[in-house]
């Protein structure tokens, strides 16, 4: 199949959904490559650097629609490019269908099959794919570095000749992908992170990254497992619990980068004019969200603004382009992954298997009909959590009631345990020979030094342990020792043998315990 | 030599036992305990067969100095020659023969008892001269009053009983370990009241034999215990083993000390006590370790489950050596998880190598060890330092699972139930509240499995679904194999 990348007509975008090296991966899979002259050139890929890798550079859109069976691209299709689908053909890109009814419609008009970038379902084998992720990552990154451009101070925290410099706070918003590289980014940095997310049990991720996680008192806590690992809406208590604890955080806080997206919905305003007016003079706000309308109340899409108290408030919603050429690598890389998936037999045959999880949850429109919205897939993503129960903190005078109600359950087993033993020791004393009696003394006393003496033994050492206690229980052979010198004839064959297996046992026991413990070295 | 001069020799021989025991708490001075215990041993064979109790003509001092040379150079052979990874199958073995030995030695106080009475019963001058020219025990029991031959009497039966169950218990257990009789759980129809019958049988037996109805209800009750110890092991599946050798271990302890009763010998009740206690201590690990009591795994299989087993969604995702071999080179801190699956595949040089590999690459390797991996308790430290992994960095359970968050890569070979997060998670799960290691707290995790299928237990094991998993198939030793040329 012929498999072509067009130059993105979205203004300022500096994304190709193909480079020399996934056009390489690409020719491996049985594909022929095209580009348009200069796709890659805001990415830095030069068409030299295309040629090289084997790929065919076409000189126009028109004729790279023309001759392409597959096309890949960045950002949705506009109505030109639209028009220039035609039905057989396989557009790879972008697409919202949610949000994009129309052009679902028209695209599947044209009779193409359309397979969107940010349908990809959310499950372990399709990761490789998952281009929401990549370009998350990229945002959450760059989110940081611009932050940093724009905040008059160092990140981390200097004792220096001049003076100390204390280190920036910096709190995000919101855990996902973005939200988590913009953690390990600004914790590389060496600022001090604090993270928020409504889902708890991103909590130990967050931890995991150096970051403080921001625990919020709440009942109510939601499971994101229910909707396959994003956030939900959240209930107005909530809302306004987690409000309340941005308010208490906004005046300490340099640097606040928020990344809360729910899916299918606009933004929602966590971060208020009020906290904005909270905020020290010279802190930044970087707004993630900014396409869908921003978590900032003060956040303008596209825009760096500055609050009346001088509080900078970034709005860009490009951040994955503002960083073409890592973002062109992997946005690449995830088309690559699709592609290999599409071709099972890597002959260059596209087989659009619509009972794979992954190629039908990705597909919107296909021969002819939109296939949008996808039914669920047949595995869930994420393993449901189960309700934890956090243990309750004890108080000081609980612990001590309990240590004391262990102490007394202890004391009255042991007690019971003494009363018993020592009331069967008498029964057997009342009819027992002394000589019996004192032989008992020796058991008992015997058992006694075994127990603690066994309790002091290394784990690492119990076949050992197994191997020397076999040796010596062989002591038997003392019996058989007594016995061999009796006038029945039965008596000294069986004696013989049990002193024979006996020495089997000694001497075998004995050596292998040697054996082993000789292995044991330290390093 | 004077009755005193043996006494000494015992009381030597029961403290060196004592200590022999007591060095096993460090491999380094344990090299030293083993010659306590060798050197005991010696005291007391010797002070026994030149004692005054032991009178032997010279035919007999023949038979003496050959069966000690035979039983002695076939337990050298056999020592010198096991491999590490048969360890359990030996140690069963050496525990039946303490069995039998009991077995023997319990029916030949029998006998010689009957010959006294027999003699005494005669009352003839040539019955009255040959009470008097016994020697040894014999000599012993015919100074014995009516109440002290009927305690014998008990003593006696009760040795020869746990000798028998141990025996034959022993000689399933060694079938089990050594592939010989299949590892399954398999039971008579009747289950447990077959057993429950034959010890009642046995009871009967006890009381009838008490009463005088001599030799052949010793010998009807000898066939019953090794029923019992033949159904009983029979009914325990494969990875119960390390409870069963180390229950094997303490009934051989008390089948000594009964004898040790039986033959009024302290040293035997000593030494047959110190070692009943270790196996029970050991016995109590065991179960500990799996949350699960003793009277659970004798009786075989799992405890009842509550209800249904949590969903596991998600999928096993499959990585190839380059995978694992790139992730171990970016990785810092590794923690190695070995069970029976690598003893199975002789895997343990491969895993040195490795651990080698990367130790010289200055990462963290360590081994975490969960107390039933394997089958026998302590199995994978001794295949571990056999393979020359140095013992300072093969950590238990309880010191290294707070490590596992803090590690990049965790490493699982051939073992299953041990790392179960169900045990945690699922209060359904038939493991429940079992102590696991967290090795799914690891930044990543890989399995090497051979297939698909479930461990010995048939649990699901959510860690192979979970996201940071990687399954990482085929034999363990071969895929080592595979992945050590390309770690540099």
């Amino acid at each position: 199949m012929k498999i072509g990348a067009p130059k993105e007509l979205f203004e300022g975008e500096a994304r190709v959904a193909m480079t020399p090296d996934s056009a390489t991966q690409l020719q491996k899979l049985g594909h022929e490559c095209l580009i348009e002259a200069g796709a890659g050139a805001a990415a830095g890929f030069s068409d030299a650097a295309y040629a090289a890798a084997g790929v065919t550079v076409v000189k126009t859109a028109a004729a790279l629609a023309k001759a392409a069976e597959v096309i890949v691209k960045v950002r949705p299709p506009v109505d030109a490019e639209v028009k220039r689908l035609h039905a057989g053909q396989t557009l790879i890109s972008f697409f919202y269908p949610a949000q994009n009814k129309d052009l679902l419609a028209a695209a599947n008009a044209t009779g193409a099959t359309v397979v969107a970038m940010d349908m990809v379902p959310r499950i372990s084998r399709a990761q490789k794919m998952d281009a929401l992720s990549s370009m998350a990552n990229i945002a959450g990154y760059r989110a940081v570095i611009e932050a940093a451009n724009n905040f008059g101070r160092f990140f981390t925290g200097q004792v220096t000749a001049a003076g100390k410099v204390p280190p920036a706070k910096i709190l995000i918003v919101g855990a996902g992908v973005a939200g988590l590289a913009a953690t390990g980014t600004a914790v590389s940095l060496g600022a001090i992170v604090h993270a928020f997310d409504v889902r708890p049990e991103v909590a130990e991720q967050i931890e995991s990254m150096g970051a403080n996680f921001v625990y919020l008192d709440f009942a109510d806590a939601q499971d994101g497992a229910a909707t396959g690992g994003y956030a939900a809406p959240s209930s107005p208590e909530f809302r306004e619990a987690q409000l309340a604890k941005f308010r208490e955080l906004a005046p300490e806080m340099d640097i606040v980068i928020t990344t809360a997206l729910i899916p299918g919905r606009d933004a929602p305003k966590l971060w208020l004019a009020d906290m904005v007016a909270a905020m020290k003079p010279g802190s930044v706000v970087v707004d993630l969200a900014a396409e869908r309308g921003g978590n900032c109340d003060l956040t303008v899409a596209d825009q760096k603004v500055v609050s009346e108290n001088g509080v900078t408030v970034i709005g860009y919603t490009d951040f994955p382009s503002r960083m073409g050429a890592q973002a062109s690598t992997l946005y690449a890389n995830n088309i690559r992954h699709m592609l290999t998936d599409l071709t099972p037999g890597k002959d260059g045959v596209i087989v659009h298997n619509m009972e794979d999880d992954v190629i039908r949850g990705a597909t919107v429109t296909h021969a002819g009909a939109i296939t949008f919205p996808p039914p669920p897939p047949k595995i869930a993503a994420i393993a449901a959590q189960k309700p934890k129960e956090k243990a309750r903190e004890l108080t000081v005078v609980e612990k001590r009631a309990q240590e004391v109600a262990l102490f007394r359950k202890q004391t009255r087993n042991q007690v019971g345990l003494l009363a018993v033993g020592t009331g069967l020791m008498l029964l057997i004393g009342a009819f027992a020979p002394a000589s019996f009696m004192s032989h008992l003394i020796v058991f008992a006393l015997s058992v006694f030094v075994g127990f603690s003496v066994i309790w002091n033994v290394s784990h690492s050492l119990h076949t050992p342990l197994m191997a020397v206690t076999n040796a010596i229980s062989s002591i038997i052979i003392l019996g058989a020792l007594l016995q061999v010198g009796s006038g029945s004839w039965l008596v000294i064959i069986l004696a013989a043998i049990s002193i024979m297996i006996a020495s089997v046992n000694i001497f075998g026991g004995f050596l292998v315990t040697r054996r082993m413990l000789a292995m044991f070295q330290k390093s | 030599m004077a009755i005193g001069i043996v006494g000494a020799a015992y009381i030597s021989a029961a403290i060196l036992f004592i200590l022999a025991l007591g060095g096993l708490s460090g491999q380094e001075s344990a090299k030293r305990a083993v010659w306590y215990g060798i050197v005991g041993m010696a005291l007391a064979v010797f002070a026994t067969i030149f004692g005054s109790e032991v009178v032997l003509s010279s035919f007999g001092w023949a038979v003496l100095v050959l069966m000690l040379a035979i039983g002695g150079v076939a337990g050298w052979y056999v020592a010198g020659r096991v491999q590490m990874t048969e360890m359990p199958q030996l140690v069963a073995a050496l525990h039946s023969f303490v069995g039998l030995a009991a077995v023997f030695i319990g029916f030949n106080a029998e006998l010689e008892l009957g010959r006294i009475h027999a003699l005494m019963a005669a009352g003839t001058p040539e019955a009255a001269d040959a009470l008097n020219a016994l020697a040894g025990f014999a000599k012993v029991l015919a100074h014995k009053t009516a109440v002290e031959v009927n305690i014998l009497k008990v003593e006696v039966f009760l040795g020869v009983f746990i000798g028998a169950v141990t025996f034959t218990g022993s000689v399933i257990a060694f079938g089990k370990l050594a592939g010989k009789v299949d590892g399954k759980a398999k039971k008579l129809p009747g289950g447990h009241f077959l057993n429950a019958a034959a010890a009642i049988g046995s009871l009967v037996l006890l009381v009838m034999y008490f009463n005088g109805a001599g030799i052949w209800t010793l010998a009807l009750m000898t066939l019953l215990a090794f029923f019992i110890g033949y159904h009983l092991i029979m009914g325990i599946g494969g990875a119960d083993m390390p409870v069963v050798v180390s229950m094997l271990n303490s009934y051989s302890g008390w089948a000594a000390a009964a004898i040790g009763f039986t033959l009024s010998n302290d040293l035997l009740i000593v030494t047959g006590a110190l070692v009943g206690s270790s196996g029970a201590i050991l016995s109590y690990i065991m179960c500990r370790a799996m949350n699960r009591s003793f009277i659970s795994v004798i009786l075989g299989g799992f405890g009842n489950v509550a209800g249904p087993a949590m969903e596991i969604a998600g999928e096993m995702v499959a990585i190839d050596a380059e995978g694992v071999a790139a992730a171990l080179n970016d990785a810092d801190s590794v923690i190695i998880i070995p069970g029976y699956g690598m003893a199975v595949a002789q895997a343990q040089q491969s895993v040195s190598e490795l651990t080698r590999k990367l130790r010289a690459k200055g990462k963290t390797v360590r081994f975490a060890i969960h107390p039933v991996a394997g089958r026998l308790p302590g199995h994978m430290n001794v295949l571990l330092a056999e393979a020359k992994v140095p013992y300072d960095i093969v950590l238990e359970m309880d010191e290294i699972n707070e490590d596992f968050p803090t590690t990049d890569v965790a490493i699982v070979i051939g073992s299953n139930d041990i790392v179960n997060p169900a045990a945690q998670d699922d209060p359904n799960s038939p493991i429940a509240g079992m102590p696991v290691l967290e090795c799914w707290k690891a930044k990543q995790v890989f399995v090497s499995k051979r297939g698909q299928g479930t461990g010995y237990s048939g649990i699901e094991n959510p860690l192979f679904y979970k996201e940071n998993t990687r399954m990482f198939y085929g034999d363990a030793k071969k895929s080592l194999d595979h992945l050590l040329p390309m770690i540099d």
